[in-house]
């Protein structure tokens, strides 16, 4: 899968980061940063919650094309 | 006012014979236009030449051809006129003057695509006219809109006309989808500059055209110029021309490709070789600087004009261009503290392909530049800071600004369309 971000819905609330901190990371300004766009097998499910917990649905979980 | 040279050995196929007067459609046609060519003959010319796109990205034009065709719906062809970057005139000019060359390749766009119709996206006026006119002498046989975006940095960018001509304001929106995915009304959508089409058209024309580059060269006390050259001419051709070859350093590409190394002026006008230096072709701007300014004030200029071009939908790109603007302003005013330059040098890097578009690159890219390429002179501001850069600190963000040479119209009217 492919963890995907819109850049203009991240408003910062970080609560993506408390729930897949291998896959995103706060820059200093306090916005999410996928580390890597590529979700490998065992992070699937910190990557979907994720998704779900963000307030403002800034990132999607996209199948491989 | 901005001149027009061509340092072709040959003829100089962009400019044209008379690059100071509007092509009229009968012009065109007796300079070898609008002649029938099987659209496979000239797909694989174009694959042949290796032609890339000339509004910044550089991607290959083939490849975005057949990108576009394979999707298996009916596609969009938009020329984008929309030449965003300040420092950049060629495409205005094109438009201006040769209304023809780019119409006949946006209509050659529409045959390889079998694209079902096509828009022109031009910002500025003079332009908006000269393409109006050009449809009007020759009617294209697909539906054909001219659309006007407001003059603005990002609204040239391809998710930015894609969502201006479905309605929106022209202002990018997040990737994927990609217009060539889904672009005008979710058709895949064909976003080809107005330079590359012409390209496309002068290869119809003659299969064995030199490849040459449109560019704009500028710098302050320069009287700007319009140039076409030879692909893979170096920069320093071009500092010999405009009598800079002393220049402490040359912001590339519009505001996308960093400031140079003077060290590196051999550096040829070609993707690969500016890649290699860490630079950029763009959009073909090129600004020298004169012996006597710094470039680090031309990197806080570079950064406070993007920080004001952000269409402020990103907040990671509102705070970002922000941060490094005010900080490479403090280093230019002698304030800064070692660590603004750890910050400077960790932003360059993290905030790489974080917005939506490619703004907060180009301004992370212009202060990996300065870092890179003027490391102890950027250290040396910190003590005191710079006599260059005090001398020159009204931060002036609008020294970037060209505007295109002026094209003289036949007086005659417009005979009615054929």
């Amino acid at each position: 899968m492919k963890l995907l971000l819109d850049a203009t819905l991240c408003q910062g609330y970080g609560v993506c980061q408390e729930k897949a901190p291998a896959q995103i990371e706060l820059d200093d300004f306090g916005y999410a940063a996928v580390l890597a766009t590529e979700v490998p097998a065992d992070g699937e499910a910190a990557a979907a919650a994720a998704v779900a917990a963000c307030p403002n649905r800034a990132l999607r979980l996209e199948p491989q094309r | 006012m901005t001149q027009i040279h061509s340092l072709m050995t040959g003829p100089a196929p962009l400019l044209g014979k008379n690059p100071e007067r509007r092509e009229t459609r009968d012009d065109y046609w007796r300079a070898g236009g609008y002649r029938d060519l099987s659209p496979d003959v000239l797909f694989n010319r174009v694959k042949a030449a290796g032609l890339r796109g000339r509004g910044g990205a550089g991607f290959p034009a083939a490849a975005k051809v057949r990108a576009v065709r394979a999707s298996g719906s009916v596609p969009v062809v938009v020329a984008n006129g929309a030449e965003g970057e300040p420092g950049s005139a060629k495409d205005r000019w094109l438009m201006r003057a040769r209304p023809h060359l780019v119409l006949d390749g946006m209509l050659r766009a529409v045959d390889m695509t079998r694209a079902a119709c096509c828009y022109l996206y031009v910002a500025d006026d003079e332009a908006a006219d000269s393409m109006s006119r050009a449809l009007a002498e020759r009617e294209p046989v697909v539906p054909a809109r001219i659309v006007r975006p407001e003059h603005t940095y990002v609204a040239g960018e391809e998710t930015a006309v894609v969502r201006r001509i479905n309605g929106g304001p022209a202002l990018p929106t997040a990737k994927p989808p990609r217009p060539f995915e889904a672009g005008v009304d979710g058709a895949p959508t064909l976003v080809a500059n107005v330079e590359t089409l012409a390209r496309i058209a002068l290869l119809a024309a003659h299969p064995q055209i030199p490849d040459s580059l449109l560019l704009t060269v500028s710098g302050r006390g320069l009287e700007p110029e319009l140039v076409e050259a030879p692909v893979g001419t170096s920069v320093q051709a071009l500092a010999y021309r405009a009598d800079r070859l002393d220049t402490p350093g040359v912001l590339m590409g519009g505001l996308f490709g960093g400031i140079l190394d003077p060290r590196r002026l051999v550096t040829a006008l070609e993707p690969a070789a500016l890649d290699a230096v860490g630079s950029a072709l763009g959009c073909g701007a090129v600004h020298f600087l004169a012996r006597g300014e710094c470039p680090v004030a031309l990197a806080a200029d570079g950064l406070v004009w993007l920080a004001g071009e952000s269409s402020r939908q990103c907040g990671v790109c509102v705070s970002g261009t922000t941060a490094l603007a005010r900080t490479m302003a403090s280093v230019a005013a002698g304030t800064a503290v070692p660590d603004d330059l750890a910050r400077l040098g960790r932003w360059s890097q993290s905030l790489r392909r974080r917005g939506a578009c490619g703004l907060l690159d180009a301004a992370a890219n212009l202060a990996a530049s300065v870092l890179r390429s003027f490391g102890p002179l950027v250290e040396a501001h910190l003590d005191g800071g710079c006599t260059r850069c005090t001398a020159d600190r009204t931060p002036d963000a609008d020294r970037f600004r060209v505007e295109p040479p002026t094209v003289r119209t036949t007086s005659h009217p417009v005979s009615a369309p054929r």
